[in-house]
């Protein structure tokens, strides 16, 4: 384990450890990044959706009538029209069932009832403001404890698991009985319910597409916000019987995915629908509600909790019991075994032997979703709870909980290490991480300022997160989806004048993919990153991926650019012993050169090789300097960290201020400095998101209660504060870089260490648990209810 | 979020102004800024058939002292009342509200009279207004008129104004010698109406007690109040905690809000209790730093 990266490539070169300016930043700051809102095609017509104010009801008729009386308005399309097409339905990436307009019954608020083709956004929103839907209210189910009681409505009686209830799956991990047999031998056990709430990913650019079928070549385009562009392609080609080499999926710049572009909307599918029918381009923008109200959801876990543990502290067992509420649907995008994701990653980063792990995927009258957002399939509420149950438990035994979590870590030497739910963990060490997280932050110090302001009836809060994060999915053996496995690649191909253009299979969303893989070139073949492209996202070029969510790009597409270019290095090799009339074996390779051993001043540059490739090439060699790799990982990547926050309350207003966050964090090596600090700053802005801010809620009859950014409370800059990174080094020992994902690291770590300063703020009042969001009406209405305020 | 149609028009003085608004007497909406009536268009919640937009209409938007009191055009943005010295120096709660209201996009654009004409229950404005008890100028084709604050905001967006009137200008008194004010504001971030706004101002006599005392109120109510009670208990007394509390727990009970997501009923009646607190002692420290 180190702490500094220090660059194996010249700054000209540009390679892994270099802070190299992002090379798609001119075009974003310029304005002239293209979104798939700034594309107009020759004769394109716009959709735009009718959705259902009641989140459950019966549709007893649907008057298109006064709508098409508008001019430019050209079509209505119903779920009637669908059906005769057999379209009406569609198959979700969970196995389940999703509807693309109803027939009979609209099963969430918001859910797509018709579709207005017209001739100019304006007139296709005035269309939908026409068009009149008799609906009768039916009883509407919002809370998943409910929906799971005998007698509850059953909502989806053609999918539940048993027919009689709204249980969509039971999934489990890890031995029960050895977990009773431990928990019950336990000195000590702490048992909680915590939740953690349905949030959205609230990119800043919608979901859209536009659909151009050309009838004369039978080619369908489809311009698209996706984050998994090739996969796409599959299912439509699959769904709609179209040819595959037939149909191109192409995305262009996104402003944000973060899980959220990973699912199929219906919205596309019927801007595809009326291309088909009408034969020209149309387009179909979300508005912000309609993102927010419909969209894929994230979180909405409820789990009860409980850790067992010495007298000394030492943890024994992990029991966990969970209900995940997906809404009418289930549209998760989770690998295909795992249905709660990876959410049996709960142990974190804790060495006990007994863990059991159960979650229901339950029914209700909510939009359908639980995508991964920036977090690997569960990954997020996962940490949440064994970070709140592990300081519940110190606080339980009055032991400090930063000695509590040094003395359950999982030592350096027990890597790789296996869990008690099945998974190995590659590399860690953990003590060092939250060591430097303590000593950045001045740890005992604050110990003792809490200690003094406690006397004082002042409240001031510490909390630590020491999590485990799993991403990089992953390794065909398990992983997959729709079948499709979780494989990524890249192609290389190098100029004769030694300039490289490289395709990748997965897809930025702005995560600086044309700068980073560039440097993974650069790293492995020693051209200038300068000289480097980097093309993603036009299914029509790019070599089949899975694409991007998870932290899977470095991982995984990382993995199989590094292969790609070792082939062409292989290669290159045998250029070089034919230029320089050398045996292979006797040239030494140093980024952008071969040289023969003992005679440094006889080389050949790379660029100088990828020359000869084309215009001197040996007999019986291929001309060309190309490569592909497909990368099936052997194992995800295990990053880590420790995160430490200082909160002081405002007992008259109950407003959560914090003072200070320190994030250490392990991702490996680094490819970028500066774009992985980037990523971290962005990850704990959406950690401290949900922690005080956000939350997507319900009233009783399903109404959506934070349906715009007016009630959706994204914080800003003023709500964030001055973050303090630090990192600790510790490579992978199975990826070909030694890297590790991070796009989603602080996205999980922040929350629970908020939560945990919070908690440990009010601690002596009686407090063992505020779900987040902690909004000052909350936290006020626990201080009033202890006297306090 | 796409608005239905509409008819907009872009006058270019007063005059006109006044003829369009009688001409289409009922159906015509005044813009001046946006930040809060536009949305409530993209949402179709407002419907207007015609927008008529200040913008050209000049003479709406100077800041100045008089004798009695400081004027303010309507059309002056919040960001101009926040930058001119005068208004820091001498008129420290104006500069504490013009800091929070909306976000800098909001106060770059959105205008004192566009706010105080669209009194939403929960802005920011009314509540200075109602604390400092000023007065609002409106003038139509017929007549100019001077209308008090407290007898201004009517009801949820629903104000004194007649459809054939422009809000031209605010007159708030000219601070005397011992009178300080203060704006505390409940947010749950920046950008978003207040859960509870309270504008606070008093006035200390030579004696050093109270000799009046303003508080305004927003958030709290269907529209923005003046809590009468508390500024009663007040005066005649001579500041302290204790007086502070026992007022600001009338101002809690005068306010009538409602539960929604910015809280329940409980929460919010205890907040604007102890931002009225709050907003006193600041008002007081400043009064005596004036005397």
């Amino acid at each position: 384990m180190t702490t500094e990266t220090t660059p194996r490539t010249s700054p000209e070169i540009g390679g892994m450890g270099h802070s190299v300016k992002r090379k798609e930043d001119p075009r974003f700051i310029r304005g002239a990044g293209e979104y798939i809102d700034d594309l107009v095609l020759p004769g394109m017509l716009w959709l735009d959706i009718v959705r259902s104010p009641y989140a459950h009801a019966t549709i007893k008729g649907i008057d298109a009538s006064e709508a098409l009386k508008i001019p430019g308005v050209l079509a209505v399309i119903t779920g009637a029209d669908l059906e005769k097409a057999g379209l009406h339905w569609m198959p979700t990436l969970a196995g389940d069932k999703q509807m693309v307009l109803p027939t009979t019954t609209v099963m969430y608020q918001s859910q797509e009832v018709a579709a207005v083709v017209a001739t100019s956004r304006y007139i296709a929103a005035d269309g939908v403001a026409a068009v009149l839907v008799d609906y009768e209210p039916l009883p509407v189910i919002v809370d998943p404890h409910k929906a799971l009681e005998p007698g509850a409505m059953v909502l989806r009686p053609d999918r539940a698991a048993d027919k009689q209830t709204n249980r969509i799956w039971h999934w489990e991990s890890g031995d029960a009985a050895k977990t009773d047999a431990a928990l019950a031998a336990a000195d000590v056990r702490v048992s909680e319910d915590i939740y953690i709430p349905r949030i959205h990913v609230a990119s800043i650019e919608t979901c859209g597409c536009i659909a151009d079928w050309d009838a004369v070549r039978g080619q369908m385009t489809l311009h698209m916000t996706s984050q998994a562009p090739h996969a796409i392609r599959t299912v439509l080609a699959l769904v709609s019987g179209l040819p595959e080499q037939n149909i191109r999926v192409k995305t262009h710049d996104m402003g944000g995915g973060f899980g959220g572009k990973v699912p199929v909307y219906p919205g596309y599918v019927l801007a595809v629908v009326a291309s088909l029918t009408v034969g020209k381009p149309v387009k179909w923008i979300e508005d912000r509600s309609e993102n927010l109200q419909a969209d894929s959801f994230a979180r909405d876990y409820h789990i009860h909790a409980e850790l067992g543990a010495t007298k000394a502290g030492k943890i024994t067992s992990l029991k966990v019991k969970t209900i995940a509420d997906h809404g009418y649907t289930d549209a998760a995008a989770d690998p295909s075994k795992f249905p709660a994701g990876l959410f049996n990653v709960i142990t974190g980063s804790y060495d006990f032997d007994n863990a059991f792990v159960e979650v229901d995927g339950v029914y209700t009258n909510k939009p359908p979703g639980g995508v991964a957002y920036r977090c690997s399939f569960r990954v997020t509420e996962a940490v949440h709870a064994i970070e709140r149950m592990v300081d519940i438990l110190a606080h339980d035994i009055g032991k400090d909980p930063a000695q509590l979590r040094m003395e359950n870590f999982i030592q350096p030497e027990q890597f790789p290490y296996k869990t008690p739910t099945g998974w190995e963990y590659d590399s860690g060490n953990y003590g060092v991480a939250l060591q430097k997280a303590m000593d950045m932050i001045g740890y005992d110090d604050l110990r003792k300022e809490q200690a003094a302001k406690r006397a004082k009836g002042e409240l001031m809060g510490i909390g630590i997160s020491s999590f485990t994060e799993i991403v990089g999915a992953g390794p065909s053996h398990d992983f997959d989806i729709i079948g499709l496995k979780m494989f990524d690649s890249c192609e290389i191909r190098v100029h004769p004048t030694g300039k490289v253009l490289a395709r990748i299979g997965v897809q930025t969303t702005g995560q600086g993919h044309e700068t980073t893989f560039a440097q993974i070139i650069a790293e492995e073949l020693g051209f200038p990153v300068g000289d480097i492209k980097i093309e993603y996202g036009d299914t029509d070029t790019a070599p089949y991926g899975l694409g991007t969510y998870a932290s899977r790009s470095t991982p995984v597409a990382g993995a199989a650019t590094a292969m790609a270019a070792r082939k062409i290095r292989d290669k290159a090799r045998k250029l070089a012993a034919h230029l320089l009339e050398a045996s292979e074996e006797d040239l030494e390779w140093e980024p952008g050169k071969f040289s023969v051993k003992g005679s440094p001043d006889r080389f050949k540059t790379i660029q100088e090789i990828a020359f000869a490739a084309y215009t001197n090439h040996p007999a019986g060699m291929e001309a060309g300097l190309e490569a592909v790799d497909y990368y099936d990982p052997p194992n995800l990547t295990f990053p880590f960290g420790s995160y430490i926050c200082v909160v002081d309350i405002d007992k008259g207003t109950g407003q959560v201020h914090i003072r200070r966050f320190v994030a250490v964090d392990d991702c490996g090596n680094i490819i970028n400095p500066m774009i992985v600090d980037g990523q971290i700053h962005g990850g704990l802005t959406m950690g401290l998101a949900p922690s005080l801010y956000e939350a997507i809620t319900y009233d009783e009859l399903g109404n959506n209660l934070a349906g715009t950014f007016m009630d959706y409370l994204v914080p800003t800059a003023v709500e964030t504060p001055a973050w303090e990174t630090g990192k600790t080094i510790t490579p992978s020992p199975h990826h070909p870089l030694g890297a590790k994902g991070v796009g989603e690291s602080a996205t999980v770590g922040a929350p629970p260490a908020i939560a945990n300063a919070v908690v440990d703020a009010l601690w002596h009042l009686g407090v063992r648990n505020v779900d987040i969001p902690m909004t000052p009406q909350k936290i006020w209405a626990i201080l009033h209810e202890k006297g306090i305020s | 979020m796409i608005p239905g149609q509409f008819d907009y028009v872009r006058p270019a003085d007063m005059a006109e102004t006044l003829r369009i608004l009688k001409d289409r007497e009922g159906e015509a909406k005044l813009l001046s800024g946006g930040y809060s009536l536009l949305p409530l268009i993209k949402l179709r919640l407002a419907q207007p058939a015609l927008l008529v937009d200040l913008r050209d209409v000049a003479g709406l938007d100077g800041i100045a002292e008089t004798d009695d009191y400081l004027r303010i055009g309507a059309r002056a943005t919040h960001r101009q009342i926040h930058e001119m010295p005068m208004v820091r120096d001498r008129y420290p709660l104006l500069h504490d509200v013009t800091a929070v209201i909306g976000d800098p996009q909001v106060r770059n654009w959105g205008t004192i009279g566009g706010s105080v004409a669209h009194a939403d229950p929960a802005s920011d404005w009314p509540a200075v207004l109602l604390a400092t008890s000023s007065t609002i100028i409106c003038r139509s084709q017929s007549r100019e008129r001077a209308i008090a604050a407290r007898e201004f905001f009517l009801d949820t967006f629903t104000t004194a104004i007649e459809p054939t009137e422009v809000l031209t200008e605010i007159r708030i008194p000219r601070r005397p010698r011992g009178a300080g004010g203060a704006y505390q504001k409940l947010e749950r971030k920046v950008g978003d109406f207040a859960t509870v706004g309270v504008a606070a101002v008093v006035r200390l006599g030579a004696n050093g007690r109270i000799e009046s005392a303003g508080i305004g109120l927003t958030g709290v109510a269907e529209t923005p109040f003046a809590a009468t009670d508390a500024e009663a208990i007040l005066a005649g007394n001579a500041p302290a905690e204790e007086l502070f509390r026992k007022a600001a727990a009338a101002a809690g009970a005068q306010s009538r809000p409602a539960g929604d997501v910015r809280g329940p009923v409980e929460y919010k009646r205890a907040m604007a209790a102890e931002l009225t607190v709050r907003a006193l002692r600041t008002a007081v420290e400043r009064a005596l730093a004036n005397a």
